[in-house]
């Protein structure tokens, strides 16, 4: 028996070493992405109001779940150690005690109390996130949800994007904030950007409205985080947080027409005279399609499907040629051109700026 | 009452032919045989389970991944969800259930023996035609695909726009199915508890397990029917042309979730209360002791029970409802865990002041408390809703439900498979194998879950098939694979000692562990008629009566 009670306590060393090990693992990992490099996704990690609030409140409430945690582990190592049969066979049976109601009060009455403060706390955070008032200069984004990729529409400003989103920092002293209207077209998505606010769910025929104010710049990463089908896993999502100056030149960028030079008069045709045009738009050319992103400004984007690949060339040209090498199971075709039609709808999209 | 057994057909079952017993088995109508089908057809889909996340865990141990595809991954994760769900831990339950349940009262049989065979093979039929998918989902004709919904199917992927070809049709009809077969277990165990109990044992001296399977009956009957009714409304959907979840159409796909959850929320107690009687059980024995508070433990049930049905709606907290809709389920949620919290601590009641003896089945039951406790406390977290929104849809509560799951539901289920398997097979399992199985299993499960918490805190979300490097998941997503490596060695201990007990292990005798309840009055394994006479009982522990005729607990109830 005694080697067994031994183990029995080290089980429970062990467990706890465990999981102290995995809590300061995560913080380490908390930790280690700096202001500049947001690469790590923490949710510990807020650049914003909704995910600052977010994690003063799962402070909170971790202190209260960790005390808990601390004391019933306490009782139960102590009952396990300290109530362990020594010698089975020649013990006699433990007084028979049938249950005590002052004791029983107790820890019905106790965790009711902890109810009370958690859903106090609770209620306060849902209601400032929740229900925060639009302000006048809040900039308005549609995010349309698609099988595996992401529209915005800024209906302000008359700028049609996909997968990266461009806004602008927020100063707490002149707050921009950016309200984001969620629709899908199809399946459910959820939009969550851990550094920046909770998730919300895009719904088709069932509009949400989440809000960012992000107090910093830089790229922040998340990606769907509902499944919504084969390539949910490469439906990522990129947040450009820029400055208030580099955000007026990125709108004017987007607000260009499409690039229109003739030397590329081949690859447009390309462009124009094959499916492509069934389900991409390019502003200027007959291609008004809305099933996949809207290439105009392809260009000022860093990554292609959806994040999945960078925006290069090389990559270009194997998403058109074969995009189950880069994202099995999307909804973007092989195109079955010949080298020669493909090496012309690679250059003509490179300047599409 | 008496420990008499009647020899029954015992002589004549050496050198029968095979297909004779065979024949035996599938036309059974017997509660005991009834109840190892069930176990056994479970222990069956845990290995295929097992298999699914185990190709699911070699697949995301390091970012780009491509030991399967998209298309198999998310076959697996579903499938992995679906008969864990349906096919393992509801038919174990009901196993151990349909077994202990009439021994524990003192009957002689369940209420309805026919209508027992018949549940439990719909429920086998259930699970045949999920897997059958594999082959027939896109019909007979060319290659066939499971189906790749995820376990609760929101529309609307399922509608036939997405989901083309029929293997979500099998997972329709396998839940339609296998749903009938619980709601007639359920009534059967109703109908067993209410009318069959021996003479003296009043409602008030019942065996919490007893209990447990009540509230545990009665729920699955609350439960299953919005699932039934969600199915033939997905099937009208998609055979009929009909438009509830046809969101193209004036649909909702909330709906759906609304429907899933009322389900989904109380299928998860359904599953957690056996386990609970398990341990309500175990403990005592294990500690020497009465349950603590018994009749407060039998309150804290059914509020669990009836708390339950009303926190469905904080599994789609980031949905966009309402912030008092969001509130509400909030506050249900938290106060989920004060009836749960008496139970754990009339648990540490049963122990205190006992003599605990650290037995394999005693093992697994506090790594149980320990675990559960756990499991109890991150749901707090996953309740707070402005956390949820963060935690929601992420590995954390991945690793959470994984912590009830496993770390509490099959950490009671192995204390159970031990503590009966003297009574259900006459032998006894080898007690260092066992001790090995729960050592191995305990590290494998937390290096497997608690590790998996943190991909979730840094922004991973469940259910995808790869990852990108550089986000600072990558060492903890191998190290949860190793943790399954473990677990799953663990289990192959696990099936090595229940196989070889069965054959080279010690002879069990009526009651190894010195137990009260009936079950240990009678031979092991049980005669067909379990009572030669029926007994009479005068406390909650008949045989603790019996063996203490100086100091019996009929003197204090």
């Amino acid at each position: 028996m005694r080697t067994a009670d031994w183990r029995a306590t080290v089980s429970r060393a062990l467990g706890i070493l465990v999981l102290l090990a995995g809590v300061l693992l995560g913080a380490k990992l908390c930790i280690a992405s700096t202001p500049a490099d947001h690469s790590v996704p923490s949710i510990f990690d807020a650049h914003s109001t909704p995910a600052a609030s977010i994690r003063h409140l799962s402070h909170f409430v971790l202190g209260v779940t960790g005390l808990i945690f601390l004391v019933v582990a306490s009782l139960l190592i102590y009952a396990v150690v300290k109530f362990r049969s020594r010698r089975a066979e020649t013990e006699r049976e433990p007084a028979q005690v049938y249950g005590s109601t002052q004791i029983e009060l107790a820890w019905t009455v106790i965790p009711m109390l902890i109810v009370a403060v958690l859903f106090a706390a609770t209620a306060r955070v849902i209601h400032a996130i929740q229900d925060a008032p639009k302000p006048p200069t809040a900039i308005e984004v549609t995010v349309v949800g698609h099988q595996f990729w992401w529209e915005f529409r800024y209906p302000g400003l008359g700028i049609v994007t996909a997968n990266e989103l461009h806004i602008p920092v927020s100063d707490p002293a002149h707050p921009t904030p950016t309200f984001l209207k969620l629709l899908s077209s199809d399946t459910d998505h959820s939009f969550w950007i851990p550094q920046l606010a909770g998730k919300t769910d895009l719904i088709p025929n069932h509009p949400n409205e989440t809000w960012l104010d992000p107090h910093d710049t830089g790229l922040f990463l998340g990606q769907c985080a509902q499944y919504c089908g084969t390539q949910h896993a490469k439906m990522l999502l990129r947040v450009y947080v820029d400055s208030q100056e580099d955000f007026n030149i990125w709108v004017r960028g987007q607000l260009q027409a499409a690039n229109q030079d003739e030397k590329q008069a081949t690859g447009r045709r390309v462009f124009e005279t094959t499916a492509c045009v069934n389900c991409h738009a390019v502003g200027g050319t007959n291609g008004t399609g809305r099933f996949g992103p809207d290439l105009t400004h392809l260009m000022s984007r860093r990554t292609i499907a959806a994040g999945a690949a960078e925006n290069t060339p090389e990559k270009l040209r194997l998403w058109i040629q074969n995009p189950d090498a880069i994202k099995p199971g999307s909804l973007m075709p092989a195109m079955k051109l010949s080298d020669a039609e493909l090496d012309a709808l690679v250059r003509y999209l490179e300047t599409l700026q | 009452m008496s420990s008499d057994a009647i020899p029954i057909q015992a002589a004549e079952a050496a050198g029968r032919p095979w297909v004779e017993t065979l024949h035996e088995w599938v036309t059974t109508v017997d509660h005991k045989r009834l109840g190892i089908l069930y176990i056994l057809y479970a222990l069956f889909f845990l290995v295929v389970a097992g298999l699914e996340a185990t190709i699911i865990r070699i697949q995301l141990m390091r970012p780009h991944n491509d030991f399967v595809s998209p298309q198999v991954f998310n076959r697996m994760f579903t499938m992995h969800g679906t008969t864990m769900i349906f096919f393992v831990i509801i038919p174990v339950m009901f196993g151990f259930a349909n077994y202990l349940v009439p021994l524990m009262i003192g009957a002689r049989d369940m209420a309805f023996p026919r209508l027992n065979a018949f549940s439990f093979w719909l429920t086998a039929f259930g699970g045949l035609l999920l897997y059958f998918s594999f082959v027939g989902g896109n019909g007979l004709y060319g290659a066939g695909n499971a189906p790749d919904v995820g376990w609760w199917a929101y529309a609307p992927l399922t509608s036939r726009a997405f989901s083309p070809g029929h293997s979500s049709d099998y997972w329709t009809v396998a839940l339609l199915v296998s749903g009938f077969g619980s709601i007639g277990t359920a009534i059967n165990i109703i109908a067993t508890i209410i009318s069959m109990r021996c003479p003296g044992m009043t409602l008030g001296r019942m065996p919490l397990f007893a209990w447990l399977n009540l509230i545990m009956a009665g729920m699955v009957i609350l439960a299953i029917s919005p699932l039934t009714a969600a199915q033939v409304m997905l099937a009208v959907d998609r055979y009929m042309g009909g438009h509830f979840f046809d969101t193209q159409a004036g649909g909702s796909a909330t709906l759906w979730m609304h429907f899933f959850w009322i389900f989904g929320h109380p299928e998860v107690y359904v599953l957690v209360v056996p386990a609970f009687a398990f341990l309500s059980e175990i403990i005592p024995v294990f500690s020497r002791k009465p349950i603590f508070g018994y009749p407060v433990m039998v309150g804290a049930t059914a509020c669990i029970g009836f708390l339950s049905l009303s926190v469905w709606a904080h599994h789609m907290f980031t949905i966009g409802m309402n912030s008092y809709a969001n509130g509400f389920f909030a506050i249900t949620t938290f106060a989920v865990g004060i009836p749960t919290g008496i139970k754990i601590f009339n648990w540490l009641g049963t122990m205190w002041g006992g003599r605990i003896q650290f037995k394999t089945p005693m093992l697994f039951c506090i790594g149980f408390l320990f675990q559960f406790l756990i499991a109890g406390l991150t749901g707090i977290m996953l309740g707070t809703a402005p956390f949820n929104w963060q935690l929601s849809g992420s590995y954390f509560v991945v690793a959470h439900f994984h912590y009830v799951i496993v770390g509490g539901i099959m950490f009671a289920l192995f204390g159970a498979f031990y503590y009966w398997y003297p009574k259900i097979t006459g032998r006894m399992f080898n007690e260092t194998l066992g001790k090995l199985h729960f050592w191995l299993f305990l590290i494998g499960f937390h290096l497997t879950f608690d590790v998996m918490h943190i991909p979730g805190l840094l922004g991973m979300p469940r259910r995808i098939y790869t990852y990108e490097p550089g986000r600072g998941w990558e060492t903890l997503n191998l190290l949860v694979t190793i943790g399954a490596f473990v677990q799953g060695i663990a289990i192959l201990v696990f099936v090595a000692n229940l196989v070889v007990s069965y054959f080279k292990g010690a002879k069990a005798g009526n009651d190894p562990w010195d137990a009260w309840t009936l079950e240990w009055s009678v031979s092991s394994p049980p005669p067909a008629y379990n009572f030669a006479s029926v007994p009479t009982v005068a406390s909650r522990r008949p045989l603790w009566d019996l063996k203490h005729p100086e100091d019996p607990d009929s003197r204090y109830e």
